[in-house]
């Protein structure tokens, strides 16, 4: 009886994370999409040197980030994934998602500051073990470069 | 203090390099906040609460390395880094560090080189 009871509850688990989660996150990523549009102009790169026609600008540290839990099922279909081998779509799209915002929240505090370029854009991740397993609960990122103003 | 992550600061000329500055902080999440956690894990999405703290433990760091090259004389820091990383399933770790240095003000940079022509697009097509 225990033991039907305790599947029930992980059906009912998985299916809230599947209906919700994916909802949310198809609501962040057009969040997503509408904030970058924004950003459209702005000049980000990696490149370590800051070449000389930038040289009269002022220069400063911005920095983003974000951390982004996810969802039961996610974790459960990544779960089946590590039987069977390959891409784990369910994490890729969890890491493109924190990835963005950190970004997002970088070029915002460059936007607000009055900059327009970011140079030598830097990630930094790491991955939040969950409560009860060994699997991540979520990750968190921070993304920063130097902004041109 | 100027702080910047690339290796020179655009218009400046550096001084004299004071050497690698650093600052840490290990914050753990309090329990009200982990429950909440747990809670999203559920469906997923941002963990405000961690976030929070995430931006908080980052000022820290930043405040420590920076009250680091105040103390050395230094009036920038280049060339900073973040790493980060979980140490148990309560804890993390942010370290942040750089280089303290010391540059000349704009008006003696400007002094000290001569003015570069603004550039001017190739005529391809003259």
């Amino acid at each position: 009886m225990d033991s039907i009871f305790g599947l029930a509850f992980f059906i009912l688990l998985i299916l809230v994370g599947m209906i919700v989660g994916t909802g949310i996150e198809r609501h962040h990523f057009r969040r997503l999409a509408e904030r970058e549009a924004r950003f459209k102009n702005f000049l980000v790169t990696n490149l370590r040197t800051i070449p000389r026609q930038f040289e009269n600008r002022q220069a400063f540290l911005v920095i983003g980030s974000a951390v982004i839990a996810t969802d039961y099922f996610k974790v459960f279909t990544a779960g089946l994934r590590n039987l069977f081998g390959g891409e784990v779509k369910s994490y890729v799209t969890l890491m493109e998602r924190a990835r963005r915002e950190a970004i997002l929240r970088m070029l915002e505090q460059a936007a607000s500051q009055g900059a327009a370029i970011v140079w030598n854009v830097r990630y930094e991740t790491t991955s939040m073990k969950g409560n009860s397993e060994n699997k991540p609960g979520g990750v968190e990122i921070i993304a920063y470069g130097t902004a041109l103003k | 203090m100027i702080v910047v992550n690339t290796e020179t600061i655009p218009g400046r000329r550096i001084l004299q390099i004071k050497g690698l500055v650093q600052g840490n902080t290990v914050r753990a999440k309090h329990v009200g906040r982990d429950i909440a956690a747990s809670l999203k894990n559920l469906i997923g999405g941002e963990l405000t609460g961690y976030t929070e703290l995430l931006v908080e433990s980052r000022r820290e760091a930043m405040a420590r390395m920076l009250a680091q090259a105040q103390q050395l004389g230094a009036n920038a820091v280049v060339n900073v880094r973040f790493a980060t990383s979980s140490i148990t399933s309560g804890a993390a770790e942010l370290y942040c560090y750089g280089t303290a240095i010391v540059v000349d003000q704009p008006a003696q940079a400007a002094a000290a080189t001569p003015p570069v022509p603004p550039q001017r697009p190739n005529p391809t097509n003259a």
